[in-house]
């Protein structure tokens, strides 16, 4: 494993965050910067864990959970925004409310170069999807922006993603 | 190898009538874009379809969202073959899930309607859309070849027992278009508004 000291447990945070928000459902494409609020949420018995086979599936899982009431999240890596733009058309045309929840890859001692190329772009193609950013790059903000994001997402019915610094999750060891 | 051209097959939008007939206020309906998108407009407007104009690939998960959402009403998702092969996915989510409540139901008439009828991989290169729900572990899978296979299905959707799969038999044809509602914030507000949420 290659886990941070976790001096401050943004993941608990999170978890605490979705919990107090009302959270749902929660789809996921597994990531190492989301094991442990993956697992919190699998054990949560009020909460439908969903695992996807792509992001995007996310995108019309939230829309189908908000058409029935409840409210979901979709937590993914920097790589998997590049799988959703055409979906977000769903969210953006409907006005659905869309919080996503994104580990950043590709630019903090980023060991693997091909993760570069979509971590670099994704503040900007999310933007132009008219997507609010919150970007964490210390522990201790993670639970302040993420409680914004969620008053952003279904305080409006508007599309938001905390971006997870890499710097939070950690570096990839890639010896064993 | 490939399968010959799908000649036979139901006419689509008596298909989709027998799906809806005596609908009751429970069953919640997301078409695919395109032409099963203008068949459910054709079986009558309700505020309990919510109608995609986009989001391709997207309808069976919607459906999934909306069934997890929803665990007292029924869901039926109907759409297209060209739809469910691009979030052919899906099925292996919602295999994962399992909701009682859920049903996917592909008209499938081997082609690309919307887009000039190009053949499409269930009929070109032979995919069994059917051998691929069963696969990913959906419990109940259908298929519906005729007038009586058609009655079956339109029978487990009222009664429903685990997350069903049906592929129909659709006959290659191109009815005229029955254009739904298209503000998707409208579409979005009825259905929440009629379903109480």
């Amino acid at each position: 494993m290659n886990a941070p000291t976790a001096i401050f447990d943004w993941p608990s945070s999170l978890y605490n965050t979705l919990k107090r928000a009302g959270i749902r459902q929660v789809g996921y494409v597994p990531d190492a910067g989301h094991a442990q609020l993956i697992d919190r949420c699998r054990t949560d018995p009020d909460i439908h864990d969903v695992v996807l086979t792509t992001e995007e599936e996310g995108v019309a899982l939230a829309a189908g959970a908000w058409l029935g009431g409840q409210r979901a999240v979709l937590l993914m890596q920097s790589s998997g925004v590049g799988n959703c733009i055409n979906m977000l058309s769903l969210a953006r045309s409907c006005r659905f409310p869309l919080l996503m929840m994104i580990t950043m890859r590709g630019e903090w001692e980023e060991f693997n170069p091909w993760q570069q190329p979509m971590g670099s772009i994704v503040e900007p193609v999310l933007k132009l999807c008219d997507a609010e950013i919150y970007r964490a790059t210390k522990p201790e903000e993670v639970e302040g922006l993420a409680e914004r994001a969620v008053q952003h997402v279904f305080g409006d019915e508007r599309i938001a993603a905390l971006l997870l610094s890499q710097q939070l999750i950690g570096k990839k060891v890639w010896t064993k | 190898m490939n399968q010959p051209e799908n000649k036979a097959g139901l006419e689509r939008r008596a298909a989709m009538a027998a799906l809806l007939a005596n609908r009751k206020d429970d069953l919640l309906v997301i078409p695919g874009l395109g032409s099963t998108c203008w068949d459910l407009a054709a079986a009558g407007d309700n505020d309990r379809n919510f109608y995609l104009w986009g989001a391709m690939g997207g309808a069976a998960m919607i459906g999934l969202g909306l069934a997890l959402a929803q665990p007292d009403k029924r869901v039926l998702v109907v759409t297209g073959d060209g739809e469910m092969l691009m979030g052919m996915g899906a099925l292996a989510t919602i295999a994962v899930k399992r909701p009682s409540n859920l049903a996917v139901v592909v008209f499938d008439n081997g082609h690309y309607g919307e887009t000039g009828m190009q053949p499409s991989h269930t009929n070109h290169g032979g995919v069994d859309l059917l051998g691929v729900a069963r696969s990913c572990g959906i419990g109940i899978c259908l298929d519906v070849t005729d007038a009586d296979s058609l009655v079956d299905l339109v029978a487990r959707l009222k009664a429903p027992i685990g997350t069903l799969f049906a592929r129909v038999s659709i006959a290659i044809a191109d009815p005229p278009r029955v254009l739904p509602e298209r503000d998707g914030a409208v579409l979005k507000a009825r259905f929440r508004a009629a379903i109480g949420v």
